[in-house]
């Protein structure tokens, strides 16, 4: 059984490394919602993704991590690394 | 074409915004104690003037916090408080027609420090990713500009304390090239021990302990500087520009000059006194006309003789009068001369002049130190001295507006 990574996980994240624009509720439904349009540019995903490789132990590949464009696709990003990992 | 000051955002360890700097400053408060941002007891110097009542979170949004030193804090809310000042709105200004150029002596050290202790201490993946910009000396400029749209000519300089009004030098030149509008001052902070480990080197920090012994300009007992965190920011802005939207003008940024000192040991003199006649000279000022001088104020005794003889050469023995309100928060570095601008452009509002603390003049020096309570005055004009470290002089004269 792989560890999962959850949308709670990269909120957790998002806030601890780059902060919340006020604007935005994070806790409101942004699994879609385009990284820009959260406030976050790409310096505070390359933090995100600094964050997440030092505590789940991968290492992400720059330019996926620079498509993951929404919440949900940088969870399923992480996601398949993790899976990829446990095998 | 005149270029005048509209807008003042003062962060100072004796007050946070214009009105408690100015009322505290008038009263001769002194803002140096121990050190509480850290442990100084290991260190020769234990004293700063430390800013204590700034709460960024109450000023900030969230995501500028994680993204900024100490300093760049300060000098975000310190620009907004200046265009409130200014009752200026940067983004009702043509695209490009508005800059920021401040003055920087080391950047980011707090959050650089922290940075680099993830790095020795956890490894190079703990390093956030906003240690690419946040330590760096021109931070606050970019910091600015982002938060306002400031897409006008910016930079930054670094000249240690005479930064302060080379910066907002830098910016009266760009608003005679044609921008109408340009922030410019300086806000320094780096009270934490890689940053107090840095000061040290200077050899200039005072080693008492007593906050109302330890920093002297001009006194017998002159030992050292002690420093301090803040600064301020001033709105320029090209005068037909201020005049046609009815802004309030503190003053005219009216001359400026800066000369470097020969090296140590050379045989010739001093060039403090040249800044001085020339920043006159560009002002179209003769010293008769100078109500009162803002000291740089070192008190490293051939510092302040060195000043003192500048100032006697071009205003004569004792003068006129000459302050240091620094001697209430410590030496700012960049942030010291923006600060004493503002100080004496609400000296030439009000007409007083604010105390130097502390300091017993000696008499040596032949200077007219106002000490002890602010002294009214009839002023038409002020000169702000300010030297950094390397052999910098920069000097600059404010004129009052012209009474309507």
């Amino acid at each position: 059984m792989s560890v999962k990574f959850t949308i709670d996980d990269l909120k957790r994240i998002l806030r601890e490394g780059a902060g919340t624009d006020e604007a935005v509720d994070l806790d409101g439904d942004i699994a879609e919602s385009d990284f820009e349009e959260l406030g976050y540019e790409s310096l505070a995903l390359l933090e995100t993704g600094g964050r997440i490789e030092r505590e789940y132990g991968i290492s992400l590949d720059e330019d996926a991590l620079a498509d993951a464009r929404t919440p949900a696709a940088l969870v399923d990003l992480v996601n398949s690394h993790l899976a990829a990992q446990a095998v | 074409m005149s270029v005048v000051v509209t807008g003042l955002g003062v962060a100072a360890p004796t007050g946070l915004g214009v009105d408690a700097y100015w009322a505290n400053t008038l009263a001769g408060a002194g803002a140096l104690d121990r050190i509480s941002r850290f442990d100084p007891s290991s260190y020769p110097a234990r004293l700063a003037g430390e800013i204590r009542d700034f709460v960024a979170e109450e000023h900030l949004p969230g995501r500028l916090l994680p993204q900024t030193d100490r300093m760049t804090r300060l000098a975000l809310v310190a620009a907004d408080w200046a265009f409130a000042d200014a009752r200026l709105v940067p983004s009702e200004l043509a695209d490009y027609d508005i800059g920021v150029i401040t003055a920087s002596h080391s950047g980011g050290f707090e959050f650089g420090q922290n940075e680099l202790r993830a790095l020795w201490s956890k490894g190079g993946q703990y390093v956030s990713a906003y240690q690419s910009f946040a330590w760096f000396y021109a931070v606050n400029s970019g910091q600015i500009s982002i938060r306002n749209g400031l897409r006008g000519p910016s930079s930054v300089v670094v000249s240690d304390q005479a930064g302060g009004l080379d910066a907002v030098a830098q910016a009266r030149r760009q608003i005679r090239n044609g921008t109408s509008v340009v922030l410019a001052g300086a806000v320094d902070a780096s009270i934490c021990p890689w940053g107090w480990v840095a000061q040290l080197t200077s050899g200039r920090l005072s080693e008492h302990d007593d906050p109302r012994r330890a920093y002297l300009p001009f006194d017998e007992d002159a030992a050292g500087h002690v420093p301090g965190e803040g600064g301020a920011l001033l709105v320029l802005e090209d005068q037909q520009h201020a005049t046609a939207r009815g802004a309030h003008v503190y003053g005219e940024i009216a001359g400026h000059a800066s000369t470097m000192d020969p090296p140590p040991g050379s045989d010739r003199a001093p060039t403090l006194q040249k800044a001085i006649q020339r920043a006159l000279a560009d002002a179209g000022a003769v010293a008769d006309e100078i109500g009162v001088v803002f000291a740089d104020a070192a008190a490293v005794p051939e510092l302040d003789r060195a000043e003192a003889e500048a100032v006697t050469k071009v205003f004569g023995p004792r003068g006129v009068p000459v302050t240091a309100p620094k001697t209430g928060t410590g030496r700012l570095y960049s942030g010291a001369a923006p600060l004493d601008l503002a100080a004496a452009l609400l000296s030439l509002r009000d007409g007083v002049i604010p105390p130097t603390v502390n300091t017993r003049p000696s008499e040596r020096y032949e200077l007219d130190l106002v000490t002890g309570a602010p002294r009214r005055a009839d002023l038409k004009a002020a000169l702000v001295i300010a030297r950094g470290h390397g052999g910098f002089n920069s000097a600059v004269v404010v004129r009052a507006p012209e009474p309507t």
